[in-house]
Formats: C-alpha cells, sequence, structure tokens
C-alpha cells in the first residue's frame, strides 16, 4: 500500500508513529493495523508506550514521526470530524470532584459541539444506568470509589453512539464482578458493530475478550494479529504419561521430532510439535512400538507465555 | 451492574450525520456552572463582599468619622452617604484583593483542567483548543465582572442599610440624584471589570505554560503586583501607558459631570492590547501543547 491510500477495513492505522521525549523514545516507529469490528487487545508490561501511543492516536499528543489514520481519516488534521466518532477513557478516568456524577457526564457531552443539548440529560441518565451508576448519580464525585470513577469514565464514553471506542486499561480498580460486567459490556458494545481498542497489561483480560492484539515492548510493536495468529506463532507441543520413556522418545524421533532429552524411564515425555504432524499418528506409531501410554496431550503455548516471551519480561515494570 | 442493550450499542456513519449539535455555548454555559458549583469561587466573592462591609462597619461604630484625606478615598464620605461604601470598597480592593481573585480563576483556566486530568477528556471530547481557550478565558472574564459587581453591591447594600442615602455630589461639584449615582456606580464597576481583562488574559496565557495551577495563580498574582510595584517607579514613566495596571484606579473620570470618557476608552483599548498579544501567546502554545496528563 502507497502512503496515502487508506486502507478502508482499518479503524486504526498508525505507519511508523514514533514519539520521543527529549532522548528517550516512548514510541518507536509503530505499524498499528486494526480492523473495523474487531475487539483489539493492544497489550504490553506498564511503561510499554501503550498510554502514549493512545494520546496520539487522540490528538492530544503530537507524533514526532510516521502517520495515523482513524476511521479513515487522518488524525490529528481531521479531529474534529473524528473524534465525535470515539468514545475514549485515557489513562483512567478524571472528574471535577465538587460535580454529580451526572454533571460531570454532562459537562463532557457540552464540551462536543455536536452533542445535542436537548437529549443530554436524558443520555447522561442511560450511560449511567448502562454502567450501573444510577443509584450514585447524584453524588458527588468526590465520593466516588476508584471502581465508580472507571464506570463513570466509560459511561462518558457511551454518552454518544460511537463506531470507536478507546478504553485504556478499562478493569483499572474494578473488583471481579465489575471486571465482568466490563467484559459482557465491551462484547454487547462489539455486537452492535462497534469497534473497540482495550488497552491492558493483564492478558487474561485480553485472551478473554478479544479478537485481535498487538503487544508492545519497550517502545515497540512486537506482534500483531488475529489472537489465533498470535498463539500459532508460539509452540505447541506434545506431553506423553509412560513408563516407558526411553521408548517413547525413539519413536518420537522416528516421526521427525526432538523431544526433550529426558531423565529416563519415569518422568513424563515432551516434544515441540509441528503443525504437519496430526497428534493422532504420534499415539498409533506409540501405541504400534508397544509404548505404555497412559496419559497423552497437545498443549498449546498460552497467551501469557507468549506475551512473556515477546516483551522478555512479564508484568514488570518496562526500564 | 452493567445493563447490555444491543439497540443502543449501534453505530455508523448513518448515525453520526443524523446528530445535530446546538454549537458553541453550550460549552460557555457548562463552564459557567462549573465555575460557580465550586465553593471556592463563592468564597472569594463572599470575601470580596466582605471588603465594603468591613469598611462600613467600622466608620459606624468609631466615634468620629475620619477627616477628609485620611484612609482610603472616599472613607470621609461614607457617614455622610452610603452609596460611597461601594465606591471606598472598590478602593481598596483593586490593588490586591480584585487582582488575587482574579489570578485564582484565570491561572485556573487550563491549568487547573490540566491538573485534573479532565483537560484530556475535554479535548478527546472534542472540545477544540482554540474554542476551550474561548470559553475558558470568557469564563474569567465573566468573574471579573461577578467580582466587582460583589464588592459594589455589598458597598451599596450596607451603605444603604447604616447609613443615609441622599443625592451625591461629584468630583465636578454637581450633585445627582440617588437614582443617577446607582448608574454611575454600575458604570465604575464596568470600568474596573474591564481593567481586569488584561490581566485574566495573562493568567490564561501563563496557565498554558503549567499543569500546576497553583503555580500559574501566584505568577498571575505576582505580576499584577510587579506591574503596579513598576507603575508607581517615575523613573519608568515611559513604561506606564503600556502596563496593565495602569488605569486601574482611574474611575474617577466617571464620577464627573458630564462624565469624561477618556480614560475609560483607552483603559479598554490597553486591555484589549493585552487580551490581543496575551491571547494569541496562549494559542500559539496551547495549540501545539502535549496533553500528558
Amino acid at each position: 500500500m502507497t502512503a496515502g491510500a487508506p486502507t478502508a477495513g482499518l479503524a486504526i492505522e498508525t505507519r511508523g508513529l514514533t514519539k520521543r521525549f527529549g532522548r528517550q523514545t516512548a514510541v518507536d516507529g509503530i505499524s498499528l493495523a486494526v480492523p473495523r469490528g474487531s475487539v483489539f487487545g493492544f497489550l504490553g508490561p506498564n511503561g510499554s508506550g501503550k498510554t502514549t501511543t493512545i494520546r496520539m492516536l487522540l490528538g492530544l499528543a503530537r507524533a514526532t514521526g510516521g502517520r495515523i489514520r482513524v476511521l479513515g481519516q487522518d488524525m490529528p488534521h481531521s479531529w474534529q470530524d473524528v473524534l465525535p466518532r470515539v468514545g475514549a477513557l485515557v489513562e483512567g478516568p478524571a472528574f471535577y470532584p465538587f460535580l454529580s456524577g451526572t454533571a460531570n457526564l454532562q459537562r463532557l457531552d457540552a464540551a462536543d459541539g455536536r452533542a445535542p443539548s436537548s437529549t443530554r440529560s436524558a443520555r447522561a441518565g442511560e450511560a449511567l444506568e448502562r454502567v450501573g451508576l444510577t443509584h450514585a448519580a447524584g453524588k458527588k464525585v468526590r465520593a466516588y470509589s476508584l471502581g465508580m470513577k472507571q464506570r463513570l469514565g466509560i459511561a462518558g464514553a457511551l454518552m454518544l453512539p460511537r463506531e470507536l471506542l478507546v478504553l485504556d486499561e478499562p478493569t483499572n480498580g474494578l473488583d471481579p464482578q465489575g471486571t465482568r460486567e466490563v467484559r459482557s459490556l465491551v462484547r454487547s458494545l462489539a455486537a452492535g458493530g462497534t469497534t473497540v481498542f482495550v488497552s491492558s497489561h493483564l492478558l487474561a483480560e485480553v485472551e478473554q475478550i478479544c479478537t485481535h492484539a498487538a503487544v508492545m515492548s519497550a517502545g515497540r510493536l512486537v506482534a500483531q494479529g488475529s489472537l489465533d495468529e498470535l498463539r500459532a506463532a508460539g509452540r505447541r507441543q506434545v506431553r506423553i504419561q509412560t513408563p516407558d520413556g526411553d521408548a517413547a522418545r525413539r519413536v518420537l524421533l522416528d516421526l521427525g521430532l526432538a523431544p526433550e532429552p529426558g531423565p529416563g524411564n519415569g518422568a513424563p515425555v515432551t516434544a515441540p510439535l509441528d503443525y504437519h504432524l496430526a497428534p493422532e499418528r504420534i499415539v498409533a506409531a506409540l501405541v504400534a512400538a508397544d509404548v505404555r501410554v497412559r496419559g497423552f496431550s497437545v498443549e498449546a503455548t498460552s497467551l501469557e507465555e507468549r506475551f512473556v516471551a515477546l516483551t522478555g519480561e512479564g508484568f514488570d515494570v518496562a526500564h | 451492574m452493567l445493563r447490555i442493550d444491543p439497540d443502543t450499542t449501534g453505530r455508523g456513519p448513518r448515525t453520526t450525520a443524523v446528530r445535530r449539535g446546538t454549537a458553541g455555548w453550550a460549552l460557555l454555559g457548562s463552564e459557567l456552572k462549573v465555575l460557580f458549583r465550586r465553593s471556592r469561587t463563592w468564597a472569594m466573592l463572599l470575601a470580596l463582599a466582605a471588603i465594603p462591609v468591613l469598611i462600613a462597619v467600622v466608620v459606624k461604630i468609631a466615634s468620629s468619622g475620619p477627616d477628609p484625606g485620611e484612609g482610603p478615598p472616599f472613607l470621609d464620605r461614607v457617614s455622610q452617604n452610603g452609596l460611597f461604601a461601594a465606591v471606598t470598597g472598590l478602593v481598596v480592593s483593586i490593588p490586591l484583593f480584585l487582582p488575587l481573585t482574579v489570578g485564582v480563576v484565570a491561572g485556573d483556566t487550563i491549568a487547573g483542567e490540566a491538573g485534573l486530568g479532565t483537560l484530556r477528556y475535554l479535548l478527546a471530547a472534542p472540545a477544540g483548543r482554540l474554542r476551550l481557550l474561548a470559553v475558558k478565558y470568557a469564563g474569567a472574564a465573566v468573574f471579573c465582572l461577578a467580582a466587582t459587581v460583589s464588592v459594589v453591591a455589598a458597598g451599596i447594600g450596607i451603605g444603604a442599610a447604616l447609613f443615609p442615602v441622599g443625592p451625591v455630589t461629584l468630583l465636578s461639584g454637581d450633585t445627582i440624584t440617588p437614582g443617577e449615582s446607582l448608574l454611575r456606580l454600575l458604570l465604575v464597576a464596568g470600568y474596573v471589570s474591564v481593567s481586569l481583562l488584561g490581566l485574566s488574559a495573562v493568567g490564561l496565557f501563563i496557565s498554558t505554560l503549567t499543569v500546576v495551577p497553583v503555580g500559574a495563580m501566584a505568577a498571575t498574582v505576582v505580576l499584577s503586583i510587579v506591574a503596579q510595584v513598576l507603575d508607581s517607579l517615575p523613573q519608568l514613566e515611559w513604561l506606564h501607558p503600556w502596563l496593565f495596571s495602569h488605569y486601574w484606579l482611574g474611575f474617577a473620570d466617571l464620577l464627573r459631570q458630564p462624565v469624561e470618557w477618556g480614560s475609560f476608552v483607552d483603559n479598554a483599548l490597553l486591555q484589549a492590547g493585552y487580551l490581543a498579544v496575551f491571547g494569541a501567546l496562549a494559542y500559539a502554545r496551547f495549540a501545539r501543547k502535549d496533553i500528558l496528563t
């Protein structure tokens, strides 16, 4: 694709997006491709550049280099057309503590010059109901818990129908019940056709709700694709429970696999499995060789293992 | 519990295109609501209102009135005509109390939103950077008027309650009715409000430079004091007409018959100049600023 030709199917597209603060490079030439209608997980340890990227997508921070297209239009150039169609939760919720939940939502809505005033309070009421805050609508936000503020932030993003929702760590501060509720809300929004871009450092979350994901590490994009593609890029392995370890290893070698050298008989035998070999052929070969198979499994690498492998640091803060 | 309602999750360009805005005024209305729902704003307005009240009460309970020329200007007139409590209140508030409160509001405009984190949500809404600046400045300007009016209104109220109110002798020697003198007081309030607009623009600019509202407030107030100090140094006479505080106490011309508009116009032009320069600086800074809070 040549620069300038938009890709119709993408809700977010960046090319070589870079942000430097002084000598430090926070985001290093990333090229994101978020398909329309997807639930896109934007993964990475804290400090890997996720929020900075989101700020650039929303026109809050200026890119040092690269291009951004959101909903088919250049950002930040076309912010007037793009941003009203985007709902956002950026780096945690932020509100006027001396205003009520309803008043805060109305304030944000008034900031969007295209949002109709006539339906403002009705829409605020609906948004509060959707996140389960109706009972606290009139309370000052000062008295809200972190979880309630998080819900109010999501309500703010839902004040109008959106084509794209950008949710930065949406389950921060929520209890397990709240986390489940956010997940089902995201699913229902996606079912309605909204593209949802969720950043998280929690993999379990992404694995459960996302169709696609990208992984950031130290400012770089280290992997991107559908969840199946990401998993497939990892290893699968077979695991055989047998008292005849050495015999099993010989069979696996004959099949062209490379079993891990084991301590002999007794311990489980494992070997990396490539996709050309059907697992049932291994079982047949083992049985034919009179290996006593007590257990046989094919283990896919979890996304979490992939994540640790890609970022090299798991959940630690990137340095 | 989060309610899942597929009917309202719809989206699409058609939905978006149908949306009609009622445009810019909603944000100004919202800005004023936020400003005047804040207890800090009311605390400042009450403190300003307390100044003429304090003056009037002290004059009332003092056994002998001040001699002419003693104390702040017009003080000796308060006991003869209650309306002068308002004028004396203004004269006392102009050097420090009014700039202090205006500095708090103007310094808070952008830095306050940045400090709360709400700036990123306003801009993502999107408020638009120029529109947000304009609305923020308009809010500060409304506060200038509210601040001045609270001094004048409290002065009129307490003056009328404690002292006789009668015809007022102007600086030119002419006498006007109490009704006309109320109009003159409104004119003076307008003059003082206008003369604070330049300071508000300076505060707006400083507010775009930081995410710490207290710093912006303090810097704005300090500048208002520096301007007055410079204005009092005769060696810098060439500079005086360019200082935003130069005409602050120059409303005496509005207390003559007929009204001399010269200083009103000079003041308004000077303040408009400050607004143009510092408004442009604020926009130049804010338009390119990375919002990282």
